[in-house]
């Protein structure tokens, strides 16, 4: 019972440590909390059925299960790191050195278009798909686990360790942690700042894309409303792990889905969403900078 | 080599730099004195493409680079040392010197190997945090980072603050060094006894305009300037 949680939890917290990477990234980079991202999530979960869905009657599914997934989430991440790059570039560079609140009102309006959008063209109602792969699994120390949640929790944690190796070893990775310190003195070593920013964009949303079409296989159902929650929830997760974090946000995802997962099964299913929010109240309480975040000190 | 004409810098309503013009000859060492707010980090920061300004010509050996952003004008050759050193606190020294060679002008080792002797502490603190050095060192960072760029033009702003009198002798033997090897160097700075005496020639800027230049001896023997910033 307590190990099945824990599967469960970890499936659901990988989730939520791959969307909140995206917040997190964002906020590191230009102080913005990208109310947005949440919406490329929902739209990764519907071009993933939707792919998926085109592959299935081309045939692709029933010939090879594993090259059709593979085609589709590719394909979802370009989608919507497309889209991320467009709306940065659209919605909040025009607003770089407007006030504070001005980028903020511009994310809440791209997440509201976003949303209206897909509920006008996909229709407001639950989309059920048929599960393509089955209900298959293994037994784990006499806990089941099915093969997609294993495959979710593995997929997570490898593009979280590459995205650490990226973020620490590569040029563009340090340009990146360069631009988060101190954005003029990035400029002055030569990073152009404006293709950092795009690549933070283009990352995060193609983690949100592959979240989205995990999730879309997971439960089988989409709705133009999901990135509103799991947002909320993936935002709750960096704050909790300290925004503006990499790590943070991995390990605020991950106590995330496991607070969820166990309070429900040991307290009560009923108030599921409501124990992220009281960890998070804890944590802030305990520790206002978040588990692995910085205090900021005043610049003079 | 670096010729600055008729600049206008504005913040807003407010004009910093109300039509300066200067040049930096090669293999001189220039420096810009005048008391705060007189516009000197402005004209650093507008030839370095920080702030924008609003009219006149900025020409790099023969090139314009008025208006270009800064990463471009490092590409051109021009590397900055800002106002209270700005290393990356949370990049390791050698991360930092890294992220200075990021265009990768010049051959890396050869600058690195190069820094390193100019600044040998920063070879045996390569692996600490940029943040955890000390005032002194953090400006040896933030000098021997402006050079991993191979830059041709150093523009200093004030290395010298905040620096206990040891360092303070030390940086500024540190520049005479990187001149003598060939840079460039336009320095800006409060202590304008230790810059003119370094230097090989000087301006004096009040309330954004240039009202005296010179050899630097002239300088340093103008009652004015004695009077205004020598403190004689």
């Amino acid at each position: 019972m307590l190990l099945q949680q824990l599967i469960n939890g970890l499936t659901l917290g990988g989730v939520y440590a791959l969307i909140a990477l995206g917040y997190t990234m964002v906020y590191g980079i230009l102080e913005l909390i990208n109310f947005a991202h949440g919406e490329i999530y929902m739209l990764g979960a519907y071009l993933g059925i939707i792919i998926l869905a085109f592959l299935t009657a081309a045939g692709l599914t029933a010939y090879s299960l594993p090259l059709s997934l593979f085609i589709t989430l590719v394909l979802t991440v370009l989608f919507c790191s497309s889209y991320g790059f467009t709306i940065e570039k659209i919605a909040y560079r025009p607003l770089r050195n407007a006030p504070r609140l001005s980028p903020l009102i511009s994310a809440i309006g791209v997440s509201i278009f976003l949303q209206n959008y897909v509920m006008l063209t996909q229709g407001a109602t639950d989309k059920v798909f048929p599960s393509v792969l089955g209900s298959g699994g293994f037994e784990f120390f006499s806990t089941r686990v099915t093969y997609l949640q294993a495959a979710i929790i593995a997929a997570s944690g490898i593009i979280m360790v590459l995205l650490h190796l990226f973020v620490m070893k590569t040029k563009t990775g340090k340009a990146m942690r360069c631009v988060a310190q101190d954005k003029v003195m990035a400029s002055l070593v030569g990073i152009d700042i404006d293709r950092v920013i795009s690549i933070t964009f283009i990352i995060g949303s193609g983690l949100a894309a592959v979240a989205g079409v995990m999730v879309a296989l997971y439960y089988g159902l989409v709705n133009y409303s999901i990135g509103y929650s799991a947002g909320i929830k993936a935002f709750t997760a960096a704050v909790l792990g300290g925004i503006g974090s990499i790590p943070g946000a991995m390990l605020g995802g991950v106590v995330l889905g496991l607070a969820e997962s166990l309070g429900a099964s040991y307290i009560s299913s009923e108030y599921k969403d409501a124990y992220a929010f009281v960890i998070l109240i804890i944590i802030l309480l305990l520790k206002p900078e978040g588990l692995l975040g910085k205090r900021r000190e005043e610049k003079i | 080599m670096l010729k600055l004409e008729n600049i206008h810098t504005f913040y807003g309503p407010i004009e910093a730099l109300k039509g300066i013009s200067l040049e930096v000859h090669k293999g001189e060492i220039v420096s810009l004195i005048g008391s705060n707010g007189a516009g000197k980090s402005t004209s650093l920061m507008t030839i370095s493409g920080v702030v924008a300004p609003a009219e006149g010509s900025i020409i790099l050996n023969g090139a314009t680079i008025f208006g270009l952003p800064p990463h471009e004008v490092v590409r051109m050759g021009i590397s900055h040392v800002p106002e209270g050193r700005r290393i990356f606190p949370r990049l390791s020294v050698l991360e930092n010197l890294e992220m200075g060679a990021f265009l990768g002008r010049g051959s890396f080792e050869e600058i690195l190997g190069a820094v390193f002797e100019l600044f040998p502490i920063l070879k045996e603190r390569s692996h600490q945090q940029g943040g955890t050095l000390s005032g002194g060192e953090q400006q040896m960072l933030a000098i021997g980072r402006a050079l991993m760029s191979d830059p041709e033009v150093l523009l200093l702003d004030e290395p010298s603050l905040g620096l206990a009198p040891i360092m303070v002798t030390k940086i500024f033997r540190t520049i005479h060094e990187i001149n003598s090897r060939g840079k460039t160097v336009l320095l800006v700075e409060q202590n304008a006894r230790a810059a003119l005496k370094l230097s090989h020639r000087g301006y004096v800027i009040e309330s954004g305009a240039i009202t005296l230049e010179g050899k630097s001896e002239d300088l340093l023997k103008n009652e004015k300037v004695k009077h205004a910033y020598l403190g004689e």
